[in-house]
């Protein structure tokens, strides 16, 4: 941080000889009401979520190392809602810095009022996820209100025991509404008003946008490479995009400058004439919203619910994320997203066998103890792993990924030729 | 009738008396300073006007309306807007988001969703932090993160984030404690200006005499949470009663 400032200040002068002509408050606008600076980040997230299935499924099929490989359907799904959920969470975690251990909750909430739409109304999944919007958004209202009236650790403490209220009634006194332990399914006999209760052939119908089944697949096979393009993936990849330009415009706006005005001083925000409750308590609600987002994403691509999904280790997963990938930047939340579900999904499934598979050349004695080093953190402990992980970024690198990627690009430019132009401040990008 | 109306106020802190029968009358356009020793409930006062502190007698005044029992911000909304005795600035923001956040808060009122408006489109109000900043010689740290200002400039710029609000009534808690002479300096022509040329109020406590006597067309001493004497500066200069409070029974 502080060597940071130490840059801006050293360039400051020359920025003031031509006043409004730069800097993060007078950018001007470009595309799509973007700075040039954000617009490329777009683009880029556009690129990278479109070209997914190549860039996810790097290594032949037949190669030994296709279990990284990481494009197909199922697992591309959870990387983008997940990075929905962090890109939520981080408009209430990284901007306000109010720390909520509870929106797991809203996931859940998404989660149920979308299959009581599959079930009630029909399969399509557009209404399914505006109902799961509206519901988590006025859920969130309610506790946010009530959360939000103490902040810190009490804030934090508040949050988590409404979850674990939220996932304890779901999973007994409420079964009627959300199946209790089993879950809420969709079955053979629901109503479905607007659609059919089963299809032709007497089997329950699957989520659809319009017609077009979310399940649906194409594949290309290319040489030893395959790759999949799945109708669903694609559905959420484009909500993915929508959500995180409305985030570009938050940050970007006098509202999200007075939600990182609340983390930084909120005595100084009441001198100034502002009441920070409301400004919290809207960014409180929009995350609450993204969170019910994901979970109508989460139904519509597989149509259940289950209380699990309110636990607090849910809560707490979304916290790493947006840490891991850098709270309070527009990209981190989404790369930390990605990262813990690609090691939740790859990293676990790598189990003894493999590793002696690849340290087979070594002599036996130690081929045995390096797979014995190496085991505890792989398979079933990769919690040890991203636990570790978690610690090396939070002492290390405060800012997350992106704080590495910007570390890294900064010593490439230094050898470049140092840079003159683009060292302000990056602290919200 | 003054713009600020303060009557026999008093405030205690557990066994202290920290304020008691405080009445101070401040007219409109003029500077009012409020000068006395360490913990005499200057900053008290000031918090009483606020709405930090609710006094436990009394009633405060403002512009007819009484402020008692009103938040902050409402308090700020009605035309005071107060600098702290330590720098209370948004530290992660630039000095231009600083500046900025004044601006829209006297624009917008206390809470208004903007969030699909961007910041950078606000010509007006960009426009207007820059004279701002300009004025108080800041223009050239816009960028800077206001964490990372020196003391100084954090006061200025705390100041500066005061003044942009067009206050009716300005208070000031030691405006240059911890600034160079040359600063100190600085502030008192701008603050002569606004007085003469901006219809704002001032109420200033300060302990730099200097800035005191350059400043306050009326004086009040506050020794002990009571005014001792209030008048002009040239009659509190020789007072017997000031000297001896500001030197102790040793006078
Ligand atoms: N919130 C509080 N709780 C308890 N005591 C307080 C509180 N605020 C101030 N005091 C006490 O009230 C007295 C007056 O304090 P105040 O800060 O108003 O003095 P001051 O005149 O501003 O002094 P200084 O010149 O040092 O700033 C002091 O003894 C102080 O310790
Ligand atoms: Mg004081």
């Amino acid at each position: 941080m502080s060597d940071q400032s130490q840059t801006t200040g050293t360039i400051a002068p020359k920025a003031a000889s031509r006043p409004g002509a730069s800097g993060a408050a007078g950018r001007s606008r470009g595309t799509l009401g973007l700075a040039g600076k954000d617009f490329r980040l777009l683009l880029l997230v556009v690129a990278l979520t479109m070209l997914a299935p190549f860039i996810l499924n790097p290594f032949p099929q037949t190669s030994g190392l296709a279990q990284f490989n990481a494009g197909y359907p199922d697992l591309m799904q959870r990387f983008v809602i997940y990075g929905i959920f962090a890109i939520g969470f981080n408009i209430l975690f990284g901007l306000t810095g109010y720390l909520s251990f509870g929106h797991a909750a809203f996931l859940g909430v998404g989660s149920y009022a979308a299959v009581w739409m599959f079930k009630l109304v029909g399969m399509n999944v557009l209404p399914a996820i505006l109902l799961s919007v509206l519901c988590a958004g006025l859920f969130a209202l309610l506790i946010g209100y009530i959360t939000l009236r103490r902040s810190g650790i009490y804030f934090s403490i508040l949050t988590l025991a409404f979850a674990q209220m939220c996932f304890a009634l779901a999973y007994s006194v409420l079964t009627p509404l959300t199946g209790g332990e089993t879950g809420l399914q969709l079955a053979l006999d629901d109503p479905r008003i607007l659609g059919t209760s089963q299809t032709a052939s007497g089997n329950i119908p699957v989520p659809s946008l319009f017609g077009l089944e979310m399940r649906e697949s194409v594949d290309l096979f290319v040489g030893g490479w395959a790759f999949t393009f799945n109708a669903g993936y694609y559905f959420c990849a484009i909500v993915l995009l929508l959500s995180f330009y409305t985030a570009i415009r938050i940050f970007r706006s006098p509202f999200g400058m007075m939600l990182r005005a609340i983390k930084s001083n909120q005595q100084r925000m009441r001198y100034t004439g502002l009441n920070p409750k409301p400004y919290a308590l809207a960014a409180f609600v929009i995350s609450g919203m993204y969170a019910g987002l994901a979970g109508g994403l989460m139904a519509s691509m597989d149509p259940l619910a289950g209380a699990e999904r309110m636990f607090w280790t849910a809560s707490g997963e979304v916290v790493l994320m947006t840490i891991l990938g850098g709270a309070g930047t527009l990209i981190g939340p989404v790369l930390g997203a990605g990262l813990i579900k690609y090691m939740e999904n790859i990293l676990s499934k790598i189990n003894s066998d493999i590793l002696h598979g690849w340290f087979a050349f070594m002599p036996d004695g130690l081929e045995d103890f390096v797979i014995t080093v190496i085991y505890p953190f792989i398979g079933k402990g990769w919690h040890l792993t991203l636990g570790l992980m978690f610690m090396a970024v939070v002492i290390f690198l405060p800012g997350g990924l992106v704080e590495a990627g910007q570390r890294i690009s900064r010593a490439v430019r230094g050898k470049k030729g140092h840079d003159t132009t683009d060292s302000k401040s990056e602290h919200a990008e | 009738m003054g713009i600020l109306e303060v009557k026999d106020v008093g405030k205690r802190f557990g066994g202290l008396q920290a304020l008691s029968d405080v009445n101070l009358s401040v007219r409109e356009n003029t500077c009012h300073a409020i000068i006395g020793p360490n913990g005499a409930g200057k900053s008290t006062l000031l918090n009483c006007l606020v709405g930090k502190l609710i006094p436990d007698t009394g009633s405060v005044m403002f512009d007819g309306q009484s402020v008692l029992g009103r938040s902050p911000h409402e308090i700020n909304q009605m035309g005071i807007s107060r600098v702290f005795q330590t720098p209370e600035i948004f530290g992660d923001l630039s000095v231009m988001e600083n500046i900025l956040i004044s601006l829209f808060a006297k624009r917008d009122g206390a809470f208004r969703m903007h969030a699909f408006e961007s910041v950078a489109d606000e010509r007006g109000l960009q426009e207007e932090a820059e004279r701002m900043l300009d004025e108080v010689n800041m223009l050239d740290k816009r960028q800077m993160h206001a964490a990372s200002l020196s003391r100084g400039d954090k006061r200025r710029l705390e100041m500066a984030m005061c003044l942009v609000q067009k206050p009716k009534l300005l208070l000031l808690d030691e405006p240059t404690a911890g600034m160079a002479r040359a600063d100190t300096n600085n502030t008192i022509e701008l603050l002569k200006e606004i007085k003469e040329k901006r219809n704002i109020t001032i109420a200033i406590i300060e302990h730099d005499m200097h800035v005191v006597f350059s400043l306050a067309d009326r004086i009040t001493v506050l020794a002990q949470g009571t005014p001792l004497v209030e008048d002009v500066p040239q009659k509190i200069k020789g007072h017997p009663k000031v000297k001896e409070a500001y030197l102790g029974e040793a006078a």
